[in-house]
Formats: structure tokens, C-alpha cells, sequence
């Protein structure tokens, strides 16, 4: 495993290019199946915002990394609570990480609800915390849907994480904590991620007719529906 | 003639017009929705059966602004969520970038933080307290709170020249030493505060009024307010005794003592009751920090630009409303690649459908008011 935090972007991934390296990113995880595993590390830049502007100040190409040993970053992690999880679901259970002592499974998307209610009900990670979807729009899954949870018993935090295409839906876990809810609607506001099985799958911070998924990475932070803004308030721009 | 006389009315239709059920709106423009929510709430008589908060009238895209600034550019962002609480604001995202990065702010930031924070909290309490009993129909607490929370503000302006949205620190510890007074100002503040909230407590605790108004209003018992994902005061009240002070600690308060008020009912008097405990054990921390403020360096080793290896953090601090947490993710540059904020306002909100069934049309605003929400925190 190498230990070297510009390697191992477990999300940065960029979709597998025919020269990137291939060794598998998890290294203890024998039950993925590799196709599910967009796992190529990452080894360029991660997949940096197409967006514009001003902001990014063109980061020079990154120096070879330093000899110090990395301090912070994703490693494959394989300890009795993974165990569990694999043992329950084998295959299903993707890769495994911890980032910042920070637990991470990576699961696949159609067992996401009976993971969900594995977790609440038996390894007793019984209040949701947050759930939220990243976007990362080179990769041929482009999101991530994210799951915080806590363990009252416990103390821990864990976090489960499944990809998914724009196309896919990903399993509502509104029926397991009813605090999804909303959660869901705002991943679906932000990012038009659609959860099978929500109750009531509308937009929660946007008007509900808006045009557009803002926080995807190529919806520029200027864009706006402008027709939206013509019909409803009356002005060209809302600039 | 056939007998014309009208029935008594019977449950089903008892008013002529046959209006059984009808929707008011409530807000955006309401001054006891504490800015501007707008609640949908089905009637039933006076009695709410069904409702629907709208929000997202402050959206302002924090998250994607965060995308387009850099980890330093954006801490200022953060006060104007919970702009009642900014220096809690401000903590979790400092703790949380540090955490990314690896750092640690030095123990003498830590613990200065630890006593502005719980200020700040006792600042927020005061806050919500008045303006809670105000909507209630309580007038006179809202002036002796704000009286208090005033000498608090004051405390922030001479610390860092900004009253409400502070952005008292800074990744990696803070900019400014903190000024010579600031421990005798924090005494002084402190030590009388206990009697003045004995004073709030003598004008509401024993009022029958306060107590019509309150208890068994908005009840939530422990299992819902996990279902629910409520934090804060809200769960705790519900007999969840749960704090991420004590339960994962954080800045310099695994070094103090202090009590975790749980309620019994899960009601509006409890989450009362709970939170003016609170503000005792806020007072507690401070004057147990600054008995002993360590001597030393304010700003750990962090970089002029900051640039977190890749990989992605969850960190949550207890703020006065609620868990606060930072799900940052970092691909190696300096700005974030994606910052989720998980406000407790947001989430406390979403039990008020579950709270209101079942209560009248006034006890609405008493609701809103437990929550303790800030339109600032839900949009964002």
C-alpha cells in the first residue's frame, strides 16, 4: 500500500485511463468486484472544477512528492468492524478507508437502504447526522452520495458512501430516519441526485421551478435561471 | 312542512360553510418566525393537523461559494450562517480545516476559544430566551436579556472589533493576542450572571401562564428526536444526554468541569428548563478558563497557504443550537473542493411538522420558538 497522499484519492478519482496504474487503490479488500471499483488512483491533479474564473490561481505542477512520510490522508482499512460488514454483505461492501481517523465504506448503491438499516439496527449507528452528495464529473459515476452517522452507544462516526451516475437512482433512506427527509431533498435540489422511494422529492432551498442543479461542478457559480428571474421577480438579472 | 330545523352541529359539520378544513399561511413575513420562514398549516378549527415549512428564502449558495474561495477566504462566510452564534461558526470551521490539515491550534488559542464560544453561547441562550418569551406573550425577560447579552457583545468588540459576526479566529489558532482585560472583563461578566439568571427564571419558571403556555407543547420523546436527527437542547431535553463537549471534546473542554442538563418530557418547558441550565454551565466553564489561561504561542504551525492533502473530514461541534458540523473534501488545492454544512437549525426544523400535530394555531409560534432556529443557519 503506498502511503502517499497524492497517490491515494479514493474520490478524486479520474474515470480509468489506459495509462493509470493499476494497482487496485484497496489494497484488503479481495471481495470487490472490479468493475465497480473506479478505483484508479488518482495520480494527476484530481478532477479540478471546470469551472472558470478568476479563482483558481493555476496550481504549478505538483513537485514530486516530498520524502516526509504523509501526515493526513485515505488509507485502506481493514479492522473487525469492516469484517462485519463484509461478512454481512460481501461484495456489496466496496472498499474501506480511514482519512483523519475517520472510518469510510464504500458500498454498492442497490444495498445502500438494507446497509443503512444494517448499520442503525445491529452495529447500532442509530442517528443520522448528515447526508450529502459530492460531484465529481469526470469520473463515469459522477457522484457521491455520503451518509454521517453516530453511534450513541458507541462514540464513533462512520460514513458510508456509494457512487452514482446522474441516470442512477439511489435508495431513500427516508423510511430509516425519517431526518432523510430533507436531506434528500436538498442532495436532489443541489445536485439532481433522485432518491427511489422518498415520499415527497422536491426542491427544498431553490424555487421549485428552477432549471438547474447549482452545486454540480458545471454549473458556474454566475449561471442562474435566468427565466426564472424575468418571470418571478421581474428584473433581467439577479446579479 | 317537513321539519327544517338545523341539526346540531356534529363533528364532521360544524360550521355552515362546510369549510371542515382549511390552509393558512403563515409568513415569510412574521415577526415570530424569527426571520423569514414560511409555514404552510392545515386547520382544522384552531387545531393544526398538518403543516409545511418553505424555506430558502436567505439561500445564499454558502456551499458553492466555498468551492470558489480559499479555506481562508472563506472562514468569514461561516459567521453569517448562525449570526447569532458566529463565533461558534467560526470554531467548527477552524477545527475542521485544521483537522484536514493535520494542525492543531496551540493550548492558549484553545482555551481562549473555549471561554468565547461558551460566551457566545451564553450570548445566543439570552437571545433565543428573550425572543421566545416575547412571542409567548412574556415582554419584560427580552430587556434584562439583552441588557446581558449587550455586556457579551461588548466582550467580542474589544477581543477582535466586531460584535455579531466576529470572525473571532483563525486556522491554526488566532490573529490577535487577546486583550489585557479579558480575563476581569469574563469575571465580572460571570460572576453576578448566575443571580440574573435566577432573575429570568423567578419571572417565567413559576409563571402559570409561561407554564399553560409551555408544558406538554410540541412533545418529542427520545426515539423520535433520534429519528428525527435533532441535536442540541432539542435532544437533550428529550432525555438523550448527549454533548459532543464531553462526548468527543474538542478545544480545551476535556479540561473542564461542568453538568450536561438533560430534560424528562421532551416538551417545550423542558427544552426551556434545559437551556437556561445550560447558560449556568456556560458561566461555570468560563470562570474555571480563565483561572488559568496558559501562557504561550496563539497560532500553531500552519502555512500561509493552506493546502490540505487530498481526503475529506467530518467535524462537529456542539453549538448553542445544535450539533454543527464540517463534511469538507479537499483534492489537494487550496480551496475546498466541497464543504457541507450540516446546520442544526436545518435539521431541528424538520421535527416542527411532527411537534405542531395536534396543537392550536397559537402554540405554533411557541414552537418555532423552541427550536431555536436561525433562518441564516436553514438556508444558508
Amino acid at each position: 500500500m503506498a502511503n502517499d497522499p497524492e497517490e491515494k484519492q479514493p474520490s478524486a478519482n479520474l474515470p480509468p485511463e489506459p495509462s493509470a496504474p493499476k494497482t487496485p487503490a484497496a489494497g484488503g479488500e479481495p471481495a470487490s468486484k472490479p468493475a465497480e471499483t473506479p478505483a484508479a488512483p488518482a495520480a494527476a491533479k484530481p478532477a479540478a472544477p471546470p469551472v472558470p474564473a478568476a479563482a483558481k490561481p493555476a496550481a504549478p505542477p505538483r513537485p514530486p512528492a516530498p520524502p516526509a512520510p504523509p501526515k493526513e490522508g485515505p488509507v485502506a482499512l481493514d479492522n473487525d468492524l469492516v469484517k462485519r460488514y463484509k461478512e454481512k454483505f460481501g461484495s456489496a461492501i466496496l472498499e474501506s478507508w480511514i482519512d483523519r481517523k475517520q472510518t469510510i465504506l464504500v458500498v454498492a448503491r442497490e444495498l445502500l437502504a438494507e446497509i443503512a438499516l444494517y448499520s442503525r439496527d445491529d452495529e447500532k449507528f442509530d442517528w443520522l447526522s448528515d447526508l450529502t452528495a459530492v460531484d465529481w464529473p469526470k469520473r463515469e459515476k459522477r457522484f457521491d452520495i455520503v451518509l454521517l452517522m453516530y453511534s450513541f452507544e458507541k462514540n464513533e462516526r462512520l460514513r458510508l458512501k456509494v457512487h452514482a451516475s446522474a441516470e442512477e437512482r439511489v435508495p431513500s433512506v427516508q423510511g430509516i430516519w425519517s431526518t432523510a427527509n430533507w436531506m434528500e431533498r436538498e442532495a436532489f435540489d443541489m445536485f439532481g441526485v433522485v432518491f427511489e422511494g422518498h415520499p415527497d422529492l422536491k426542491r427544498i432551498l431553490l424555487p421549485d421551478e428552477w432549471q438547474g442543479y447549482p452545486l454540480r461542478k458545471d454549473y458556474d457559480i454566475l449561471t442562474q435561471d435566468t427565466a426564472w428571474i424575468r418571470e418571478n421577480l421581474g428584473i433581467e438579472s439577479g446579479q | 312542512m317537513p321539519d327544517e330545523r338545523i341539526p346540531f352541529a356534529t363533528h364532521a359539520d360544524h360550521t355552515v360553510l362546510g369549510a371542515d378544513e382549511i390552509v393558512l399561511n403563515m409568513g415569510p413575513q412574521h415577526p415570530s418566525t424569527h426571520g423569514v420562514l414560511r409555514v404552510k398549516l392545515r386547520l382544522d378549527g384552531e387545531k393544526v393537523i398538518g403543516s409545511e415549512c418553505v424555506i430558502g428564502y436567505l439561500h445564499r449558495g454558502v456551499e458553492k461559494i466555498a468551492e470558489h474561495r480559499t479555506y481562508t477566504q472563506f472562514a468569514p462566510y461561516v459567521d453569517r450562517m448562525d449570526y447569532v452564534a458566529a463565533v461558534s461558526n467560526g470554531l467548527g470551521y477552524c477545527e475542521a480545516v485544521e483537522k484536514l490539515l493535520g494542525a492543531e491550534a496551540p493550548p492558549r488559542a484553545r482555551v481562549i476559544r473555549t471561554i468565547l464560544t461558551e460566551l457566545q453561547r451564553i450570548a445566543s441562550h439570552l437571545f433565543w430566551l428573550g425572543t421566545h418569551a416575547l412571542d409567548i406573550g412574556a415582554l419584560t425577560p427580552l430587556f434584562y436579556c439583552l441588557r446581558e447579552r449587550e455586556e457579551i457583545l461588548k466582550i467580542f468588540e474589544k477581543f477582535c472589533g466586531a460584535r455579531l459576526t466576529t470572525h473571532a479566529f483563525r486556522i491554526g489558532g488566532l490573529q490577535y493576542e487577546a486583550y489585557d482585560e479579558l480575563e476581569s472583563d469574563v469575571e465580572r461578566f460571570c460572576k453576578p450572571f448566575d443571580k440574573r439568571v435566577d432573575e429570568y427564571e423567578s419571572l417565567l419558571t413559576e409563571n402559570r401562564i409561561w407554564v399553560g403556555r409551555t408544558k406538554g407543547i410540541g412533545i418529542l420523546t427520545a426515539k423520535e428526536a433520534i429519528d428525527y436527527g435533532a441535536s442540541g437542547p432539542v435532544l437533550r431535553a428529550s432525555g438523550v444526554k448527549w454533548d459532543i463537549r464531553k462526548a468527543m471534546p474538542y478545544a480545551a473542554y476535556d479540561q473542564y468541569q461542568f453538568d450536561i442538563p438533560v430534560g424528562k418530557n421532551g416538551d417545550t418547558y423542558d427544552r426551556y428548563i434545559v437551556r437556561m441550565e445550560e447558560m449556568r454551565q456556560s458561566r461555570l466553564i468560563c470562570l474555571q478558563a480563565i483561572e488559568n489561561i496558559p501562557t504561550g504561542p496563539i497560532m500553531g504551525k500552519v502555512g500561509k497557504v493552506l493546502k490540505p492533502p487530498p481526503g475529506e473530514v467530518y467535524h462537529a461541534i456542539e453549538a448553542p443550537k445544535g450539533e454543527l458540523g464540517y463534511y469538507i473534501v479537499s483534492d489537494g488545492t487550496t480551496q475546498p473542493y466541497r464543504i457541507k454544512i450540516r446546520p442544526p437549525s436545518f435539521i431541528n426544523l424538520e421535527a416542527f411538522d411532527k411537534m405542531i400535530r395536534g396543537h392550536l394555531v397559537a402554540d405554533v409560534v411557541a414552537i418555532i420558538g423552541t427550536l431555536d432556529i436561525v433562518l441564516g443557519e436553514v438556508d444558508r
